[in-house]
């Protein structure tokens, strides 16, 4: 990638209600052909920040800028290029699903002719070939699901927004949904904004991800760069466990070892002979070398990972206090 | 576009059509409204409505006929309107037809209207529909228009019909001036229906339940209809002047309490469509004794009769308007959310 265009652009964009702040400043970027998952757990203000994009919901302050178009002046422009999934999408129950995909058509443009030949085509594309001329309300949700992405494709999006899309559809058809995404978008160059709570779900198919907590946007960036700006204040931590022989205080021990050495901010005691320190670079060797030649019986040292897992234990089922 | 492969099943009007691929395309708006009228001919709603509306007509009419022999007179002069009298007569057992139509108009526009809104919200596909590139006004546009629309053929055709029948039935045919007032007569009903249809579509923009709203707009008709008055007669009671007070004040207390009544749109319609359809109504408000003397009893021309109804006419708009603007003011501040 060269010059990177920014297809969805998102500066200090604050939505709040009456008392409630539920987008706050949220600043973000999605350029052409990524697909960006924004993580957060329900509440987050995933949905919020979405319906903003679309114009669906007016901004308290801060700009959006979507292909170029503001939604808030140009609403009709972004939506011409935005296609846009919402969870749970409804159809008109009483009629066929071609019915449905045809005012989608229509509604953008085609004339009937070219609509109908163009509906047709997407509903094959989207494997509901034989159920085109079926009444919504005998679908299954995984059928609907199909649908909507039908819906979404009919119009040739330039950005495909997914606002919980997976919801309620089996583990099946959540992989088929998202390979046939992650299809589209690398095969057509869609640019995708997949909203999720479902950490592993964003993990399979993005190219990067922002996590977004209480209306905040806390980290972005791939997995890597994800761990790293969250837990900053300690980017590597090593545990070592190690036997002190004949010592009542071996932490003041080793924190005179260590006073001289640059990059160990911090030695705890976790258990029964296992330390934690919190460095600021990677140092297991250096921390090796000195609990050796300080006569101290390294056992074993591992360094700790942030993996997402991590992650989502930390900022989603710790509740959202720990987001703050 | 791929517009050169056409399926095999279409007509060739079709591929014919798509051709010049852009300056056919429809407005979204005018799809939004083929999408309602066909919407609203489906639903069995629509379907009971209309057989009710019918079967009154069909009433009425029948009602209107077996007393006709007995209300016309043989010294009654020869421009009398007979043929208005199919829509005004009753044989005391049925009202007539332009009473029922009066009280079956709020009905059908709160029938028509009160689910609109909020059961595309319901449905989930609000939030699909606002997605594509539309305006959000054209959505509103095609939900008033569309029920409009379908009412008015309806009511056009019915009142041709009951016109058709009468000729059958009497042998007299109408006068010009007596078709413009069945006409017109028609175009209020329509208009009428309009503000109910309005009003009960703003309540499905206010309320999230259908239920909510259609017994919101059934209440709000009830009081119009039921309690208003009688709250108006039992307030304005308690200010009744003596008969022997002075005639200016009798006249402001008249004219006051007139016009208190004259809030109610259901009176505005009766007012506006009495009128017309019995040219022998001079005044509707009050009138002295004085303003009555040197008068030709005989009926208004029809370009009276319509400058008598001009206010009632006017008003009627302005709250189907009213009703309208408050409508279209929530829906666009409002955030729509899927479900």
């Amino acid at each position: 990638m060269t010059v990177e265009e920014k297809i969805i652009e998102l500066k200090n964009l604050t939505k709040s209600y009456d008392q409630f702040t539920a987008v706050d400043h949220l600043n973000l970027s999605v350029s052409k052909g990524e697909i960006f998952g924004l993580l957060g757990p329900n509440g987050a203000g995933k949905s919020t920040t979405i319906l903003m994009m679309l114009g669906l919901s007016e901004p308290t302050s801060g700009s959006i800028s979507i292909c170029g178009y503001d939604p808030r002046r140009n609403p009709i422009e972004v939506k011409r290029k935005v296609g846009y999934l919402p969870e749970n999408v409804g159809f008109y129950n009483d009629r066929t699903g071609l019915e449905n995909i045809l005012l989608t058509a229509q509604l953008n443009g085609y004339s009937y002719g070219e609509a109908v030949e163009k509906s047709i085509e997407t509903l094959q594309k989207a494997g509901l070939t034989d159920d085109i001329d079926q009444k919504i309300k005998t679908y299954s949700r995984g059928m609907r699901q199909r649908l909507g992405l039908a819906d979404v494709l009919i119009k040739d999006p330039e950005v495909i927004i997914l606002d919980e899309p997976t919801l309620g559809v089996d583990p099946n058809g959540v992989q088929e949904f998202l390979d046939s995404i992650v299809e589209l978008s690398r095969k057509n160059g869609i640019t995708v904004l997949l909203s999720s709570h479902d950490l592993h779900e964003v993990q399979k198919v993005c190219d990067r991800v922002g996590l977004i907590v209480g209306g905040k946007l806390i980290a972005q960036g791939n997995l890597n760069e994800l761990s790293q700006q969250l837990f900053h204040t300690a980017a590597y931590q090593i545990i070592a466990e190690i036997i002190w022989p004949g010592d009542n205080d071996p932490v003041e021990r080793m924190k005179a070892i260590f006073k001289d050495i640059r990059g160990v901010i911090n030695i705890e005691k976790e258990k029964n002979n296992t330390y934690l320190f919190d460095c600021e670079t990677e140092m297991s060797s250096d921390i090796a070398r000195l609990v050796v030649t300080s006569g101290g019986n390294l056992v074993s040292l591992t360094q700790k990972k942030y993996g997402l897992d991590e992650i989502y234990y930390r900022y989603f089922e710790g509740g959202l206090n720990h987001g703050k | 576009m791929e517009s050169k492969t056409t399926s095999g099943g279409k007509a060739p009007l079709i591929s014919a059509k798509s051709e010049p691929s852009v300056s056919v395309n429809p407005s979204p708006f005018r799809v939004l409204l083929q999408k309602e009228i066909s919407d609203q001919i489906r639903s069995w709603r629509f379907i009971i409505l209309i057989s009710l509306i019918v079967l009154i007509c069909l009433g009425s009419l029948y009602a209107s006929l077996g007393s006709f022999a007995k209300s016309v007179k043989p010294t009654e002069a020869e421009g009398a309107f007979f043929f208005l009298r199919l829509f005004t007569l009753s044989n005391g057992r049925l009202p007539s037809f332009v009473l029922l139509i009066g009280f079956l108009s709020p009905l059908l526009g709160i029938g028509l209207g009160f689910d609109s809104i909020n059961s595309e919200f319901n449905g989930g596909t609000l939030s699909r529909l606002l997605s594509q590139p539309i305006h959000r006004d054209s959505i509103l546009n095609a939900k008033f228009l569309a029920p409009l629309i379908v009412v008015s053929v309806m009511f056009f055709s019915l009142g041709l019909l009951v016109m058709g029948s009468g000729l059958i039935a009497l042998g007299i045919p109408p006068t010009a001036e007596e078709f413009m007032r069945i006409i017109l007569f028609i175009f209020i009903s329509i208009i009428y229906v309009a503000f109910w249809l309005n009003l009960s579509i703003f309540l499905s923009v206010k309320f999230r339940q259908a239920a909510t709203a259609a017994l919101m707009g059934i209440a709000i008709w009830l009081f119009f209809t039921v309690f208003y008055p009688m709250i108006i007669n039992l307030v304005t009671q308690l200010f009744e002047p003596s008969r022997y007070a002075p005639v200016p004040y009798i006249i402001a207390f008249q004219k006051i309490k007139f016009l208190l009544m004259q809030l109610v749109p259901g009176r505005l319609f009766n007012e506006a469509t009495t009128t017309l359809l019995m040219p022998g109504v001079r005044s509707l408000g009050p009138l002295t004794f004085w303003q009555l003397q040197g008068t030709i009893p005989s009926p208004l021309p029809l370009g009276q009769s319509i400058l008598l109804v001009w206010p009632q006419l006017t008003g009627l708009i302005a709250v189907t308007i009213v009703c309208f603007v408050l409508s279209y003011v929530s829906f666009m501040r409002r955030e729509v959310r899927s479900r």
